[in-house]
């Protein structure tokens, strides 16, 4: 009896592996996403936003620093605040990295860069 | 004597090795197979509940399973700030943009329309239950076809077990619960889980992943 418990939870081990490997790769993600998403959040319930933008630089060495990537969005997000804090050469640097990342955003990125001089994306 | 351990194990096994991954696709992807979108338009989900808070709650937590599908997501509050821009400011308004306009605007292959159907914290006595619904629907912009629906929910009491403790044990559960579900906005770690539930690839009638997964091309 004894014999075949042992068995049975050295079989039940060996399923545990195989469903996490199977599923390893789950576990790594594309992106290094930082605080992105509360950071938009905060943004939408009307935070403070030189706060979103000391958390969202912090966030952004940290994910230099391991060489990882920033989401989509994350520098279009910095930009934006820094457009609304009235920094506009800093707004247009970032929307040009979100669009040299990423260049799926080239056609929304030229139309807020066109728009830079009358203050779209400023609040 | 370990002829029945052994049934068991074999069994949980290949339960384990089939439930581990593997999606079992019963719905029609070939408009989303030629339709390749590489990036998505998230439109600011209509609410259909009661919180007023629902609609941001969600948007902003629309961005992660879809680029970690292998999407590029438009910045979701720049977008909702082009809108305003454009004196659009209600969900239900801005889904009425015709999908050509969004295509010249935003330049995304597809767009995502979203909506709420539950949000909140129901009360009752014995237990209180933050819950959050939602419906999706894609859309390529470049010919209105849709691509793919879908829907999930979420709830607080999922994986909650009734730890003993008689009926007095539950009401002081039910009342420790509420004040937690209702002092904080209980619906957005939920509307979280949600999001996750509803945009991830690789689930069973999912989203197909897109073009930076390295799984692109493999559903």
């Amino acid at each position: 009896m004894q014999n075949s418990t042992r068995q049975f939870r050295l079989i039940a081990m060996a399923a545990a592996s195989l469903w996490l490997a199977g599923c390893a790769q789950q576990l790594k993600t594309l992106y290094q996403w930082g605080s992105y998403q509360p950071e938009v959040y905060e943004y939408f319930k009307g935070e403070s936003k030189e706060a979103q933008v000391a958390k969202l630089e912090e966030d952004l060495q940290k994910i230099r620093s391991t060489n990882g990537n920033p989401p989509p969005g994350y520098h279009a997000q910095l930009g934006m605040l820094y457009g609304s804090l009235g920094k506009d050469d800093q707004m247009v640097q970032e929307f040009r990295t979100e669009k040299g990342l990423f260049p799926e955003s080239a056609t929304y990125m030229d139309f807020l860069l066109r728009n830079v001089k009358t203050g779209v994306a400023s609040k | 004597m370990s002829a029945r351990y052994l049934t068991l194990a074999a069994s949980l096994l290949a339960a384990t090795l089939l439930g581990g991954c593997v999606a079992p696709k019963t719905v029609d992807y070939s408009a989303f197979k030629e339709s390749k979108p590489r990036s998505i338009l998230v439109l600011p989900p209509v609410n259909e509940s009661p919180d007023v808070k629902a609609t941001y709650s969600l948007l902003s937590q629309v961005t992660f399973p879809l680029a970690e599908a292998g999407y590029y997501v438009l910045p979701v509050a720049l977008v909702d700030e082009t809108f305003k821009q454009n004196g659009l400011t209600s969900a239900n308004e801005i889904q009425e943009t015709s999908p050509a306009k969004l295509r010249e605007i935003f330049g995304a292959d597809a767009a995502m329309y979203v909506k709420v159907t539950q949000y909140g914290t129901s009360y009752m006595v014995i237990s209180s239950q933050t819950i959050v619904a939602a419906t999706a629907k894609l859309v390529d912009l470049r010919s209105g076809t849709t691509l793919w629906t879908g829907t999930a929910s979420a709830s607080s009491d999922e994986g909650g077990n009734n730890s003993g403790g008689g009926l007095v044990g539950m009401l002081i559960t039910a009342a420790v619960k509420q004040i937690i579900n209702s002092s904080t906005d209980a619906g957005h770690p939920i509307a979280g889980i949600a999001s996750q539930r509803l945009l991830s690839a690789g689930k069973p009638a999912g989203l197909l992943y897109g073009p930076r997964s390295p799984r692109y091309g493999t559903d």
